[in-house]
């Protein structure tokens, strides 16, 4: 398979993805880019099977509206890897800032350090288009904010309390959101409602975790067990009874 | 105790020596105003929304329809509607829910203004014999032009032109997604903008595949719920507008009820079937001026740099301020969308009292973004209860370089301004996504209704032009010489940078 080297030290964001661009029609299926910092819109709207490994730290809006890609990131992300990402993957051995996997309508962002607010916001499922955000750290306020669809974990390592900020699920309609431990009920936001997490989650989403661990290099066995607490929505219609006819 | 009714809205009456019985009202009438006993047509009146179906198809003129058949005692501050609403929310403490553009009776700008023409000493133009340029490109313009000389002599342009959208007259159809209108209602207004050269707007429900064949005319949209935005929706567009906000309900976002996800719906919008559409407020990854500069950059950085982008918003207090931003995001038009914009759904307290109107919204853009410098760099759309070409040309005059019609696309064919599109059983088809109901409108025959429409405006606004001696939609744009204010104080003037009549 071929590789391309990219050194981005410098490099403005759209000679930077018109290279990436032009290699995966030139063929090329591993891309590695090094020095990147802060540089946007990496893989932006890009369509392939590509596997792009990223050292430094990305700007904002990694990989948005992306469909297929793998993006592996040593180091962190600046807000909003995932945006509206239709599927592939994006790995982010750091940390990541706000709204991380907004509006993620498909494939899964793994971020191995901590997320911040609102993050999951928006994501949606249709049919098998199922999107995932897993977490190894924790998160701020609004995790899962107008949920939709998809999967959200959060295990929580590093961390006493998996999550500790309020307004998780706030106004979710769709989807789960799935805490290691428990979640204290004033955390949750309006709409969000709290379920025990069964055998048959685990048996469920135990291949999930295990995936998710073995991206971010965490050894997996001690997430396998049923010590995680489950969000839904408490309805997927939140605004059936607010309004009446002139 | 109860509160008991209050009165009908509408009375239906049947002219029964008119009446043939052909049963055309009981068949057409989606909300069950009409029904058979005993071979006699019976009447709920209490149902009817004055969507005029049953009378535009009685063949006989047999019906009659009279709004507010009781009176109240009549009350300058309590209205009949102020009491009503009180009424409703007292029995069920809820936000009143109203379709259509504002329904208060603010006064009209575009009616307190009037047109120039020539007389003696310029002369007017018969754009029956002449020329008339009604051509409009919608994009940025360069600020200046620079050009190379090749050894041979020839010149060639240096400069690098941003994407423009090319349309023959300055008239598009706004956003009205699949969803909250029909799939056959947005195909006839498709093969129309495909058949007159404009462009008209998606909606933030996606694009179905039955409107492939005419998205070169199509403006896609990216909304705040992100539904049916995936990168070849993108690649689709001619454009991609960021909806900020809209006219009818500014600060709030949108909700398509259940009901309305119905499955095509759903598989358009990429949301599971019967779910709440749910479009929050703001876009969460835009809370800033800069965070907006990020999404129209990274709109343009996935579809290579090749499509215009457009922000829409409402017109709202600080609109000019908020425009020049805008103008700085590397957005190559602004859509202003007045307080008069319809909508299929939005709490009346919204439609009706926030907000301000398109004439004064569109003429500050204007001014604030010449005052900058910056005029250049984005198109100004204007939108929001356009109802002729008289207040097309008055916007283009106050600034705009195009306007979006809705409403008067949907009148064209054949919507009554009910206002009840938010119950979803409008029985012209449009405002619902019941089948029978759908199947009423005839795409080739709708799509004709509405690219005459498009055609008689433009052939009046070449008149006018032609009358004042314009013979270029360039020469008119901002050109507030030509307006005058009839009747209006002199904030407005000041406002609309228009003389008043007279001066």
């Amino acid at each position: 398979m071929e590789t391309m080297t990219i050194d981005a030290k410098g490099m403005h964001y759209t000679p930077l993805n018109k290279m990436i661009r032009e290699a995966v029609a030139s063929g090329v299926r591993e891309i590695v880019i090094n020095n990147v910092l802060g540089q946007r819109f990496i893989a932006n709207g890009l369509r392939s099977n590509v596997r792009i490994t990223i050292t430094g730290v990305c700007g904002g809006d990694l990989g948005m509206f992306m469909s297929g890609p793998e993006c592996i990131v040593r180091g962190d992300c600046e807000h909003a890897p995932g945006n509206t990402m239709d599927n592939g993957t994006i790995v982010i051995h750091g940390s990541a800032g706000d709204a991380v996997a907004h509006s993620m309508r498909g494939g899964r962002v793994f971020v191995r350090g901590d997320i911040g607010y609102r993050g999951g916001i928006h994501m949606k499922q249709y049919e098998q288009k199922r999107p995932v955000l897993a977490v190894g750290g924790t998160t701020h306020a609004f995790l899962g904010e107008y949920m939709a669809g998809g999967i959200i974990i959060v295990l929580g390592m590093g961390h006493e309390v998996a999550v500790k900020d309020r307004g998780i699920g706030s106004g979710i309609h769709g989807g789960e959101i799935i805490i290691r431990g428990d979640v204290e009920d004033r955390l949750l936001g309006v709409g969000a409602t709290k379920v025990k997490f069964s055998e048959d989650d685990l048996k469920r989403l135990s291949p999930l975790i295990t995936e998710f661990c073995e991206y971010i290099e965490v050894d997996p066995s001690r997430f396998l067990d049923t010590g995680y607490t489950r969000i839904i929505p408490a309805s997927s219609r939140p605004f059936a009874g607010k309004y009446t006819w002139e | 105790m109860s509160l008991g009714s209050v009165p009908l809205k509408y009375k239906i009456s049947i002219d029964r020596d008119q009446c043939m019985k052909c049963m055309r009202c009981v068949d057409n009438c989606s909300y069950g105003v009409y029904r058979v006993e005993d071979d006699r047509i019976l009447i709920d009146s209490r149902r009817c929304t004055a969507c005029h179906r049953c009378i535009s198809m009685c063949p006989r003129d047999a019906i009659m329809l009279q709004e507010k058949p009781v009176d109240y005692r009549s009350h300058p501050l309590w209205t009949a509607e102020a009491r009503e609403d009180i009424i409703n929310q007292a029995r069920t403490g809820k936000i009143i829910l109203a379709g259509m553009g504002n329904a208060m009776d603010y006064p009209i700008i575009f009616d307190r203004l009037v047109l120039d023409a020539c007389q003696v000493t310029n002369p007017s133009i018969d754009p029956l014999r002449e020329p008339m340029e009604l051509r409009t490109y919608l994009g940025k313009k360069p600020a200046k032009l620079e050009f190379t000389k090749s050894d041979k002599g020839d010149i060639e342009l240096k400069t690098e032109l941003a994407p423009n959208l090319k349309l023959e007259t300055p008239i598009m159809i706004g956003h009205m997604s699949y969803g909250a209108i029909s799939l056959n209602a947005q195909l006839s207004l498709a093969k129309a903008v495909a058949k007159t050269g404009t462009f008209m707007g998606t909606g933030e429900g996606g694009m179905h595949e039955s409107l492939y064949p005419y998205q070169k005319n199509m403006i896609v949209q990216v909304a705040s719920g992100r539904f049916g935005v995936d990168i070849n929706y993108l690649e689709r567009g001619a454009a991609i507008e960021i909806k900020i906000g809209q006219g009818a309900k500014p600060g709030i976002g949108g909700h398509l009820p259940g009901e309305k996800v119905c499955s095509d719906v759903s598989c358009t919008r990429m949301i599971p079937l019967g779910s709440d559409a749910i479009s929050p407020a703001p876009h969460h990854d835009i809370y800033s001026i800069e965070d907006l500069a990020q999404l129209v950059r990274s709109l343009k950085e996935a579809t290579e740099w090749k499509k215009p982008i457009f922000v829409k918003i409402a017109a709202v207090h600080n609109v000019a301020a908020i425009a020049a931003g805008i103008a700085r995001s590397s957005a190559d038009a602004v859509v202003i969308d007045g307080f008069r914009g319809g909508t299929g759904a939005a709490p009346k307290v919204f439609r009706d009292n926030v907000g301000i109107p398109i004439e004064a919204a569109v003429a500050a853009v204007d001014q604030k973004l010449n005052d900058q410098g910056i005029r250049n760099e984005v198109s100004v759309i204007a939108s929001g209860g356009i109802r002729n070409s008289a207040d097309l040309a008055k916007s283009i005059a106050l600034g705009a370089d195009a306007v979006y019609i809705g409403t008067a696309s949907l009148i064209a064919l054949g919507c009554r301004v009910c206002g009840n599109c938010y119950r979803g059983l409008c029985p012209w088809g449009i405002a619902t996504q019941r089948p029978d109901l759908v199947d009423r409108i005839d795409t080739d025959v709708g799509s004709q209704n509405v690219a005459n429409l498009i055609h008689a405006w433009t052939l009046e606004l070449s008149e006018l032009m032609g009358a004042a001696g314009i013979n270029s939609i360039e020469s008119l744009r901002g050109n507030r010489e030509r307006l005058r204010g009839y009747m209006l104080d002199e904030g407005m003037l000041n406002v609309l940078k228009v003389d008043p009549v007279g001066a």
